[in-house]
Formats: C-alpha cells, structure tokens, sequence
C-alpha cells in the first residue's frame, strides 16, 4: 500500500502541482522580478536594480505613514476581535434558547463583500456623525474608529464560530475534574478552557492579524485615504502607488514585495509562538 | 525523507517544464508582435486588409453614456459584421483600468489618453495617426496629440464647462428687492457675482433655495470638479503669459501657484455658499451636487456640457433655462474672460495588436464620425460637440448645454470673450490631482491654513514632475 502511494504520489499530485505553480509561484518570482524594474505593463519592462526600492521608502512618507497606520489598526483590532469574538463563544456554548439562531446571526456580516460592507458602514457612520456636523472623513481618528468597528462587525462572527468548535471539543472530564478539585469559574477558564482552546487561538489570531494587515476593499470604500492619506492603509498606499503616478509601477511592486515580507514575518513569529503554546490532547 | 525528496524534485521538475511552455509562449509572442510592427509600417500608406477581423476592442472613459456606445456597437456589428467590444470603466478608474487591460493578451484597440501626460505614459502603446482617414477628418489639426512628425492621439469631443446657472431662480432673485444686479449680463466679474452671490444666501429662503451653490463635492474621488478643473483658471493665467498654457504647463518643472488668492476667491465662494455645511463636504460626491441643481434646490453649479443627462433626470430645471457664466476668479480684465473650452477626450489606437486590427479599429472610428446613423448617434446619443469636418453646420446637439457652448465659442471666435484653455491637461499625475483635493477637503475643514494648501502643491509639482 505505502510502495503504492510512494509510487503514484507524483502522477496524482501534478495537476495540482502544476496549476500552483502557474497560478501562484510563477506570478509570484515574476512579481519579485518585477519589484527591480521599471514598466508599465508586465510585458515591456527595464531593469533598473533597487531604485523602486529606495523610491518606495525616500520618495514620499505615505508608504511610512500607511505602515504605522496599518500597525495601529492591526493591534486595536486583533485584541478587540478575538476577546468579543471569545466572550461570545463562551456565552453561545452556555444552554441558553437559540444558540444556534445567534450563532448563524453573529456568522452573517462574515458573508458579504468588503466594498459594500465599507459603502454600507460609510453611511451609516456619516448618516451618525451628520448630526454633529462632521463626516468620517474629518478627522483621521473617526475613520481609524470606523475601520476597527467595521472589522469587528464583519469578522467576530466568523472568530466565534471557530471558538466555539475549539469550547466544544473541551473533554467534559476535564471540567469535571477540575470542578472536583474546587476550581472556581475563573480558574476553570485560565487553567481548563485557554489551554484546550489553545489550537483555535493559533488560527484565530492568524487570520485576524493577516486579515487586518491585508485590508483592502473596507479601506477603500471606507474612507479611501482621506483626510489627507492619514487613513490609508498599506495595500490601498501600494494601490494608489501602482495606479496613480506615470511610471511608479515598479515602486509600487516593491512596496508589495516589502508588504509580503512584513506579512510572512509577522504572520510565521506569531504561528511559531502560538504553537509553542498548544498542549496535546 | 526520501518520499519528501522525490515529492520536491517532481514539484521542481513540474515548475521548470511550465516555466519552459510559458517561455516558449513569449518568445513565440515576441516574434508575432515584431512582425506585427513592422507590417503596421509597412503599410500605412496603402489601405490594409481587414477582412479578417472578427472584433475590435474599445475601453470606453465615459460611464455616463456607457450604454448608448452599446447600442452604437450592436448596430455596426450588423451593418460590417464586426463586433465592438465596449468596456466601460467606471468614475475616476480610466488609468487603472486601462493599465490592467492593456497586460492581457486581448487588450483594448481603442483607448483613450487625456492629452500629453496621458501620451508620456502611454507612448510605446499609440500608434502613428498621421496617415489615417480619421486625423484627415479633424478640423484643427493643431488640437491632436503630436509627438515629433507623428500624431498620436485625436481629439473627438469638445467640451466646456464653467458655472452652471439656473434662469429661472436668477430671474426670481433679480426681481427681489434691492437686488445687487438687474441681469446676469452685469455679472461679468468676481466681485460683482461675489456681491450677487451673498446676497443670494441672505435671501435664500425668499428664493426656495438650500444655497446659491451645490456641494462641493470633495469626497475622494469626486474631487476632480476643484482639483482639475477649477484648478485650471490659476494654471491657465500662469501659463497663458508666453504661448500655449498647455504646452507651457506640461513643460514648468515648477508650479508658483501666482494666482493661487485668486483660487482661493471662487472656491471660498462656493463653500460659503453652499447647500451643505463646510463640515459635511467630505461625503458629498458629484452626483450628489448633480441632484441639488437638477431638484432646483441651488442656484449654480460649477459643470461642463457633459452634465445635461444628469439635470434632465431631475425633471425640474426647464431646458431654456439652463446658462453658463464664465468661472471669475479676481483676474484683471476678467470681464472678456469665456468658458473653459477644450478636450481631454483624445482617440488613440494600440500599436501592440496586428495591422488589420488597428486598421478596423480605425475604420469603426471613422464609420462613427461620418456615416449618417453614426454622426446622428454622436448628435443626438452621445451629445458630442466634434471637432470634425464631417459634421455640418446645422449637425450640433441640441442639449442645451452644448448649445450654450457653441454660443460662446462663436463669442470666442468673434472676438468678444477668450476661452480659457485647458491647461491642466499638463499637470504632472494623478497623483498631484488626489494630493490636492485631499488638501482641498482639510482646508473647508479647518485642518489646513491656504497657505500650506498652497505650499503642498507647490512641493508636490516639483516632486511630481522629476518622479
């Protein structure tokens, strides 16, 4: 059977193989070969080495700005995203009527678009902040609040589902064990609960910081930058680089292989630490 | 381990052959398109064969008759049997767009560039007009896009824009009481439409109106009515001083914004007089400013012969009463000053595809600005004032706004005003343009001093203009 699958393994896997190559490794070299050249489409381009490199960082102070704009909004987000995602975990899993209504409710915003939900939030927060004569685009803090509330709103849902899978999976002897031990709610949850869920941690905090720091559609319908760029975040400021100046196309394909790297680094740092924490069950 | 191993060298092993297809299928593209080329100058001189062309591709710029080009195209492909691909993109999203399409192996046959910076960008991409029936067709050759002997890109529509007026509530207000003027004719000025203006919003609620002017709408991207092309009225008296302020304008390394109080006069104006709070500005969009007029519930409204459909929709503005005035700024000698004329509407064809394309891309332009069913679409559908000689005298659109148009251009000509040319034609990128409506925005919203707006745009020219 093993001489079997060893045998057939490379026939079977090629198809996938192939079609990952050309849909993802391929553009993906291209793309890095990219970043070191100046063109304007991807079929007449002129090496120029690490110009695009230095433009990217002296140029302008946006791809800076959009770095520490987008960092701020990563850390506000993740802890708010994972403890009201985790709270509502914990209450949808207690024998209260309708867990599952709540649940399906709660899971809902995760299914619709970013540009809408950002159109749709734009009105609602505009339609809110009318009545104290200002829009969301008046001060930069309005837009960062807005951009948390939106994520909040679209992605506990989906969090929470994944908590309560982790909650449920909890063996009840281990509960019981404890509550025999005279361990009182608390020290149920920070010894029994936190380390068992420890699994869902690692994924939930990974798709919310990769998430956050990926922010795109929500950005853009948002607040689109305004006032003043202060809203952008990283992937709308490589957008705008890429799109809105003659021949900046290279810089912006370096500010995308210099986003990818942050992304990678950060995102493989907190799987490594998470992981670490995992106990067996 | 070992079955780690065999896994990574097939994976290797799968990754080179398709990186050698895929090379293989550039190379055998590389070949198709240098042959391509040099059949293309082979034979511009002599008509190319295009009857095996099945469709032809073209990236429309104008969303707003986004469906009248469909109609023209399903026509065409009855009448030659060759289909018209119309893809539209949508507000504000023409470059982008059109530099996405343009990477595909199907890219757009006609585009379109927006004058000389569009060309810079563009150039590698434009074929050579010179020849072709379609420049033969354009009346002022001098308005095309020229590089060196070629020309590369044609004008095709010719467009104006200054303050949009309401007869109807003027006429109302001049009757009031103590009105500042007896006729729109005695507002040929900045200080005397200014007088005009505040006393309008002091009577405001005597004339039905929310204010004298629509939102200026300062959201991102709907910001270009400031930040292009009242922008141009400082540009085109900076640059006007010696020659062509196009030319002039795209050529200034620097920007001293000379005329920037003058800027700051109209656009004070217009926020201060305005139907919305300064405050609220940042979520208005074009659209929105559109509806206040067309609803009668503003005055004026700074706009170009392209906003008729959108004031039509409304129901309420009568077709007789729809004006222009002139945008005053406080210049010297303003008094002779017309519309804003000119085009950022230029043709241009993709040198990249093969002869025969390029010569049934051209041959469906020319179809649409001289066959009868085509000029009566570009009349009546399209709304387009052309610049061609196959359109007679009485073939004009008759949309009120293009009517008032030609009156002032035939002022123009006669002498009696000077139509501001569209020297922002020659701003650097686009980039400059967002840099400054985001100015433009914390500026009404007091988060800015004018004089840093000024200095940032300054700043911004030069960088603009050596990246």
């Amino acid at each position: 059977m093993e001489k079997a699958i060893k045998k057939w393994f490379p026939l079977f896997a090629l198809p996938t193989l192939v079609s990952f190559a050309i849909a993802f490794l391929i553009p993906f070299a291209m793309g890095i070969y990219l970043s070191f050249c100046k063109f304007k489409t991807v079929k007449k381009t002129e090496f120029v080495g690490f110009d695009n490199y230095i433009k990217a960082f002296s140029g302008d102070k946006d791809f800076l700005n959009a770095l520490w704009f987008t960092t701020k909004f990563t850390i506000v987000s993740v802890i708010t995203i994972n403890l009201l995602a985790f709270v509502f975990a914990m209450l949808l899993t207690k024998a209260i009527k309708g867990t599952n209504f709540f649940r399906t409710i709660f899971f809902m915003p995760n299914l619709i678009g970013g540009i809408v939900l950002g159109y749709i939030w734009s009105m609602i927060i505009n339609g809110v902040l009318y009545y104290f004569n200002a829009t969301i685009t008046t001060d930069a803090n309005y837009g960062f609040w807005g951009l948390v509330i939106l994520m909040n709103w679209q992605l506990i849902g989906y969090m929470m589902i994944i908590y309560i899978s982790g909650i449920q999976n909890i063996s009840p002897d281990l509960i019981e064990a404890a509550e025999i031990d005279g361990a009182n709610a608390w020290e149920k949850l920070i010894h029994v609960t936190l380390p068992q869920i420890m699994p869902s941690i690692t994924i939930c905090l990974f798709l919310t910081l990769t998430n956050s720091f990926k922010l795109f559609d929500q950005n853009y319908a948002l607040t689109a930058g305004a006032p003043g760029n202060k809203t952008q975040m990283l992937a709308l400021d490589i957008y705008n680089t890429f799109y809105g100046r003659v021949g900046w196309q290279g810089v912006g394909q370096a500010k995308a292989v210099v986003f990818f790297i942050i992304v990678a680094a950060i995102a493989l740092t907190q799987l490594y630490l998470t992981r670490s924490k995992e106990v067996e069950n | 381990m070992r079955k780690f191993k065999k896994v990574l060298a097939s994976t290797l092993a799968g990754v080179l052959a398709v990186g050698a297809l895929a090379g293989c299928g550039e190379s055998g593209n590389n070949n198709n398109n240098s042959t391509a080329s040099t059949a293309s100058t082979a034979t511009t001189d002599s008509k190319v064969d295009t009857s095996g062309v099945k469709s032809i591709y073209f990236l429309n710029f104008k969303p707003e008759i986004a469906d009248k080009y469909e109609a023209i195209a399903a026509k065409y492909k009855e009448e030659k049997g060759i289909e018209v691909r119309v893809q539209t993109a949508a507000s504000g999203e023409y470059e982008k767009y059109l530099t996405s399409e343009m990477g595909k192996s199907d890219p757009p046959t006609i585009f379109q560039i927006n004058g000389p910076v569009g060309y810079q960008n563009w150039k590698d991409y434009c074929a050579n007009l010179k020849d072709s029936e379609l420049y033969n067709l354009v009346s002022d050759k001098s308005m095309a896009v020229t590089d060196g002997d070629g020309v590369y890109g044609i004008p095709y529509v010719v467009e104006g824009y200054g303050i949009i007026y309401n007869n109807a509530i003027m006429t109302k207000y001049f009757a009031t009481e103590g009105a500042k003027a007896a006729s729109m004719d005695e507002v040929n000025n900045f200080a005397k439409l200014k007088e005009v203006v505040e006393d309008m919003t002091a009577k405001k609620a005597e004339l039905g109106i929310d204010g004298v002017f629509g939102s200026t709408s300062l959201k991102t991207g709907d910001d270009w009515r400031w930040q292009t092309h009242l922008m141009d009225l400082p540009l085109y008296y900076e640059f006007s001083a010696d020659g062509n302020s196009v030319s002039n304008c795209f050529n200034a390394a620097t920007l001293d914004f000379k005329y920037a109080d003058n800027y700051k006069n109209i656009f004070d104006l217009y926020t201060n007089n305005s139907t919305t709070d300064k405050n609220l500005l940042g979520g208005k969009t074009v659209s929105d400013s559109m509806a206040e007029f067309a609803a009668g519930k503003c005055a004026m409204i700074q706009n170009g012969s392209w906003a008729w459909d959108d004031i039509k929709k409304g129901g309420v503005v009568k077709e007789e009463d729809v004006k222009y005035l002139p945008i005053y700024t406080g210049v010297e000698g303003e008094e002779k000053q017309g519309l804003c004329i000119g085009t950022e509407n230029y043709f241009a064809i993709n040198s990249e595809v093969d002869a025969a394309t390029q010569q049934a891309s051209i041959d469906f332009l020319v179809w649409l600005f001289s066959s009868d069913y085509g000029k009566n679409a570009v009349i009546n559908d399209l709304g387009f004032v052309t610049p061609f000689t196959s359109f007679g005298e009485n073939e004009k659109p008759s949309n009120p706004l293009a009517v008032e148009l030609l009156a002032w251009s035939d002022k123009a000509a006669k002498g009696d005003c000077k139509s501001v040319e569209w020297a922002f034609l020659g701003i650097p990128s686009e980039k400059w343009k967002s840099d400054f409506g985001a100015s433009l925005l914390e500026y009404v919203q007091g988060q800015k001093d004018w004089t840093k707006v000024v200095d940032d745009a300054k700043t911004s020219w030069a960088s603009e203009r050596n990246a």
